[in-house]
C-alpha cells in the first residue's frame, strides 16, 4: 500500500503546567513572557499517532502545521527533530487576537492548500484555553468527517480509518471514511523523543523571517540543503478575508477573569467498618470525585 | 523527573573543556564529512552544540522513563522464557525509547550509521543513564561492543554487524569469564574449533557470570590453539544470536544492578566469526575491550553517587530533629561535603581519563588512514600512555567512592534509608558490584602501579604542577607540591628495598597517594574555570594531605617481616 498523506495541527502554547505567581497579568489574561512556550501536550500525542502509521507504512509523510507568531517555528522543528518530514508556520500580525474560530478558519484555509491529504491529526485542545473547539471547526469549514477523543489507532486501510475513542464512561471504536480529522486525547500514548540524527539534521531548519534576524550566517546551507527552509504562510498566502481574521474575526469577549483558589472546607472523620467506607465511596461517586 | 543533562550543570562544564576542540576536530578530520552526511557537523561549535542536543535527549529519557522505571525493573528483574532472556518490562521500554532516539552506536562512524562521537561524549552519556538506573546502563553500555568490532575486525564483519547496532538497535555482550577463569582470563577453556566441512568456527563451553548475555551480539573469549594453557592461545570471536545455538543455564540472583540480566551460556556448535587475528584475542582486543568497560564502570560510579548525592542532600535538608533540618548539624554536614567532594574528584578523573583516551584511540584511527607525522606519533604515545595507568586508577578510585558514597548517603538517611521505601538502598546495592566486575579494586591495583613505578603518574603531576593559577589557588598548589614530594619519597623507600612482595603489599597505598594528588590538581585546574570547584578543591585536598599522611606513616612502619605477622 501506498503511505498516507498525513497533517499534524500544534500549537505553541504556554507551559501552564508549571505556573508561577507571575503566571497571569492583572488584567486576568495569561503573561505568556514568564511562561516558557512548549508544545501542546496533546499536540505532540498527536504527532505520535502520525508518526506511528510513517513506522509502519513507508512512503507516509507528515506534515506540521502550526499557528502563531515568528518563534512558533520551534514547533516546527520539534517536529522535525520526531520524524515529521515538513512543516509550514502560518504567520501574521493580522491573525493577532483570533480566537478559536477565526484560528479555525485560517487552519481550514491551510489544509485547504496542502490538499490532497488522508488524515488531519490535532491534539484535542490546547493547555492555555482548553476549549477543545479548533479542531472541530476546522473539519466543519473543510467539510471531512472528524473523530474526536482518540486515544489509539485501531487499524488503517486504503480509504477508512477506525479509532478508539476515549469517553468519560468508557471507550467506543468507530470507523469513518478518509480524509478525516482526528483529535487526539491525553489518554493517548506519550511521544517519542527526539532523535539524535534527526536533530542534527534539522537543527538549523529556520523560517526565512528567523534566517533575516539571525546572527550566525547559515545562508549558504539553506540554499544547499533545501528542507532547512520552514516555509511561513501569511494572510496574502492563504487568500484569506480579513473580516474573519484576528479581532475583527473573533467573536468570543472575555466576560470576567476571576482567580479560584482552592481549599479545604470540611474534614469527616470516618472509621474502619465495611459500611462506612462503602457509604464513603457511594458519597464520592455521587459528587464525581472518583468514576 | 527533570532533564538529567540540563539539571546538573557539571557535565557541560566538562563536555566544554579547552582539550574537546582538538579531539573534535581530530575525530572529525576537520570536519571532511559535512557535505557527504546531512547531520555531520560543519565546524566545533556546530559539533559541541549538536553533543549537547543530544545529550539533552539522553537526559530526557533518563529523567522520564528510565528514572521512573528504575524500581520496578529492580523488583521484577529478567527471566528465562523459552530458553530466551525476557527483560523487566521497564528495560524494554527504557531501550526502545534510546534505540528511536537513535542512541545506539554513539561513537561508530557513519558511514556504518553511527554518530561519530567522541568517546568523552559516550561517557557523559554512560553517567547521566547510570544515575538513572546503572543496572540498565549495562545494557546499553554494551554497545562498546560495537567500538571493538570496528576497531579489529575485518570489513566484512564490521559490514555485517555494525548495521545491526545502529539501524536496528542490537544490544551486545561480552563472554569472557567462565567458572574457573573470572580475573584469571589467560585460564579460558572454552573451545573455537575451525571446522572445514562447512568453512566456519564452532563454538563449544560454558560462559559464566555474562552480563546481558542473550544480546543480539557477543564478543566471545575463546581457546583456538590446542594444548596451549595461557593467553597466546586465545582469540575473540562475535557470535550473532539468530544461530540460535546457545543454551541460558539460568540467570543468576543478584544483590543489586537487578535490572541487567547476568547469565550462564552453554554454546553447543555455536558458528562464530574470528575478530583479528588468531591469539591476539586477550593480549589485544580484550585488554582494549576491558579498557572501554573499565572506563564505562567509571561513568557508572559517577552516575550511581551523583545519584546518592541527591537523595542524601534532599533528604538532610527535609528531615528535621531536634527542631531543625538535620543538614545543619555538623555530622551530617561534614557527610554530605564529603560525599560532594568525591563525587566532583571522581568525575574530573573520570573526563581526564576519557580525554586521553580519545586522543590516543582518535590518533589510532587516524593512521589507519595516513601516516602519523612525528609529533603526532609522539602526542598518540603520550596519551596511551597516560590512559594505560589513568584508566585502572580510575576505575578503582571510583568505584571505591561510589560505595563509600552510598554508604555515607545511607547513613544520612538513618533508619529510613536502610528501608525499601527510599531509593537510596538499591543505589546502595547497586554501588556493590562496581568494585568487582570488570576487574577487581585489587585488580586495577596491579595495573595502576605501573604508572607508579614507570613515574607516569609523577610526569603528568608534575606538568599539572606547571599550569598557570589564579592567586587565590596557589597556596593549594603549595600542599599539592609537598603532597608530591611527600609521594617521591616514600615511593623511592619502597622501591629501594627491592622486595617485590613488599611493593605489592604497599601498592593500593601508593597508588592511592598518587590518586589524591591527581584529583587534587584536577580539581584545583576546574577552579580556573569555575569558582564553585575552589571550595570543593580546598575540601579535598585537605583531607587528601591528611589521607596520605597515614599511608606513609603506615608504610614507613611496616616492614618484611610484619608480613609473616599479616599473612598468617
Amino acid at each position: 500500500m501506498k503511505g498516507f498523506k498525513i497533517i499534524v495541527l500544534a500549537k505553541q502554547v504556554p507551559d501552564t503546567r508549571n505556573v508561577g505567581k507571575d503566571a497571569m497579568k492583572a488584567n486576568g489574561t495569561v503573561n505568556r513572557a514568564a511562561l516558557p512556550a512548549v508544545f501542546n501536550p496533546e499536540d505532540l500525542k498527536a504527532l505520535e499517532q502520525a508518526l506511528r502509521i510513517k513506522d509502519n507504512y513507508p512512503g507516509t509523510t507528515v506534515t506540521l502545521l502550526t499557528m502563531g507568531p515568528g518563534r512558533a517555528a520551534e514547533i516546527i522543528r520539534e517536529g522535525l527533530y520526531r520524524g515529521a518530514d515538513d512543516g509550514y508556520l502560518i504567520t501574521d500580525r493580522k491573525f493577532a487576537g483570533s480566537d478559536t474560530l477565526a484560528t479555525s478558519y485560517a487552519i481550514s484555509l491551510a489544509i485547504k492548500k496542502l490538499a490532497p491529504y488522508d488524515i488531519i491529526f490535532g491534539g484535542r485542545q490546547a493547555i492555555d484555553g482548553d476549549t477543545a473547539q479548533v479542531g472541530p471547526q476546522a473539519a466543519e469549514k473543510i467539510g471531512i468527517p472528524q473523530i474526536t477523543y482518540c486515544e489509539e489507532v485501531v487499524s488503517i486501510n486504503k480509504n477508512s480509518i477506525r479509532i478508539k475513542r476515549r469517553l468519560d464512561r468508557g471507550v467506543e471504536t468507530v470507523e469513518s471514511t478518509m480524509p478525516v480529522l482526528v483529535t487526539v486525547h491525553d489518554s493517548a500514548p506519550e511521544c517519542r523523543s527526539r532523535n539524535a540524527k534527526m536533530i542534527m539534521k534539522y537543527k538549523h531548519a529556520q523560517t526565512v523571517s528567523e534566517m533575516q534576524e539571525s546572527t550566525t550566517d547559515y545562508i549558504s546551507l539553506h540554499d544547499a540543503r533545501p528542507y532547512l527552509n520552514i516555509k511561513e504562510w501569511t494572510v496574502d498566502d492563504l487568500n484569506a478575508d480579513e473580516a474573519w481574521l484576528g479581532l475583527s474575526g473573533s467573536p468570543t469577549k472575555v466576560k470576567k477573569v476571576t482567580n479560584v483558589v482552592f481549599t479545604a472546607k470540611e474534614s469527616k472523620i470516618l472509621g474502619d467498618k465495611d459500611e462506612e467506607i462503602e457509604d464513603l465511596i457511594k458519597e464520592l461517586l455521587e459528587n464525581h470525585t472518583i468514576g | 523527573m527533570p532533564n538529567f543533562y540540563n539539571d546538573n550543570k557539571h557535565l557541560k562544564f566538562h563536555l566544554s573543556h579547552p582539550m574537546m576542540k582538538k579531539i573534535i576536530t581530530l575525530r572529525e578530520r576537520d570536519f571532511k564529512e559535512k557535505d557527504e552526511y546531512d547531520y555531520a557537523p560543519l565546524d566545533f561549535e556546530d559539533a559541541i552544540d549538536s553533543y549537547e542536543k543530544v545529550l539533552e535527549i539522553v537526559g530526557d529519557i533518563s529523567g522520564e522513563i528510565i528514572a521512573e522505571n528504575a524500581a520496578s525493573v529492580d523488583k521484577e528483574g529478567p527471566s528465562i522464557v523459552n530458553n530466551e532472556v525476557k527483560y523487566a518490562s521497564g528495560t524494554s521500554v527504557n531501550y526502545e525509547a534510546l534505540k528511536k532516539a537513535g542512541l545506539i552506536g554513539l561513537s561508530l562512524p557513519r558511514k556504518f550509521g553511527g554518530l561519530n562521537f567522541a568517546n568523552t561524549a559516550f561517557v557523559l552519556a554512560n553517567e547521566i543513564v547510570s544515575r538513572a538506573d546503572a543496572g540498565f546502563a549495562n545494557i546499553w553500555g554494551l554497545q562498546d561492543c560495537a567500538e571493538t568490532i570496528n576497531e579489529f575486525a575485518d570489513e566484512a564483519i564490521k559490514e555485517e554487524f555494525l548495521p545491526k547496532f545502529t539501524r536496528e538497535g542490537a544490544t551486545g555482550a561480552m563472554d569472557l569469564t567462565e567458572p574457573d577463569a573470572g580475573s584469571d582470563l589467560q585460564a579460558v577453556q572454552f573451545k573455537a574449533t575451525y571446522d572445514k566441512a562447512t568453512d566456519q568456527w564452532l563454538l563449544n563451553g560454558v560462559k559464566r557470570f555474562i552480563t546481558n548475555g542473550d544480546a543480539d551480539v557477543s564478543l566471545v573469549l575463546a581457546r583456538t590453539e590446542e594444548d596451549t594453557i595461557d593467553a597466546r592461545g586465545l582469540s575473540l570471536f562475535v557470535y550473532d544470536r539468530s544461530h540460535k545455538a546457545v543454551t541460558i543455564r539460568r540467570i543468576e540472583n543478584k544483590l543489586g544492578i537487578k535490572g541487567s540480566p547476568t547469565c550462564e551460556l552453554v554454546f553447543k556448535n555455536a558458528p562464530a566469526k574470528l575478530i583479528g587475528s588468531r591469539k591476539f584475542g586477550l593480549i589485544k582486543y580484550v585488554m582494549s575491550l576491558m579498557n572501554a568497560a573499565r572506563l564505562g564502570i567509571g561513568a557508572q560510579s559517577v552516575g550511581i553517587a551523583e545519584a546518592a548525592y541527591r537523595e542524601a542532600l534532599k533528604y538532610a535538608q527535609e528531615r528535621s530533629q531536634f527542631g531543625k533540618p538535620i543538614i545543619q548539624f555538623p555530622a551530617v554536614y561534614e557527610m554530605l561535603s564529603v560525599i560532594k567532594v568525591k563525587l566532583f574528584g571522581m568525575r574530573s578523573l573520570l573526563y581526564e581519563t576519557s580525554r586521553f583516551v580519545d586522543m590516543y584511540k582518535t590518533y589510532q584511527r587516524i593512521a589507519e588512514e595516513r601516516s602519523l607525522d612525528a609529533e603526532e606519533r609522539q602526542e598518540m604515545k603520550k596519551y596511551q600512555r597516560l590512559a594505560d595507568v589513568y584508566t585502572p586508577l580510575l576505575k578503582m578510585i571510583s568505584s571505591e567512592y561510589c560505595n563509600q558514597v552510598a554508604y555515607d548517603a545511607i547513613q544520612i538517611h538513618g533508619g529510613t534509608g536502610y528501608m525499601k521505601d527510599f531509593p537510596v538502598e538499591r543505589l546502595y546495592r547497586d554501588a556493590r558490584i562496581t568494585s568487582i566486575y570488570e576487574g577487581t579494586t585489587q585488580l586495577q591495583v596491579i595495573a595502576a602501579i605501573k604508572g607508579v613505578t614507570t613515574e607516569a603518574f609523577l610526569s603528568r603531576i608534575k606538568e599539572y604542577e606547571k599550569e598557570s593559577l589564579r592567586p587565590e589557588l596557589v597556596f593549594l598548589r603549595k600542599t599539592l607540591i609537598k603532597m608530591t614530594e611527600e609521594y617521591e619519597q616514600t615511593v623511592q623507600n619502597v622501591i629501594e628495598l627491592k622486595d617485590e612482595e613488599l611493593l605489592d603489599f604497599h601498592a593500593r597505598r601508593l597508588v592511592e597517594m598518587a590518586g589524591n594528588i591527581i584529583i587534587g590538581y584536577l580539581l584545583v585546574l576546574d577552579a580556573m574555570r569555575d569558582e564553585e570547584y575552589q571550595a570543593v578543591a580546598e575540601v579535598f585536598i585537605k583531607r587528601a594531605e591528611a589521607n596520605n599522611k597515614e599511608r606513609v606513616y603506615y608504610i614507613n612502619v611496616t616492614e618484611q617481616r610484619d608480613l609473616g605477622i599479616i599473612r598468617q
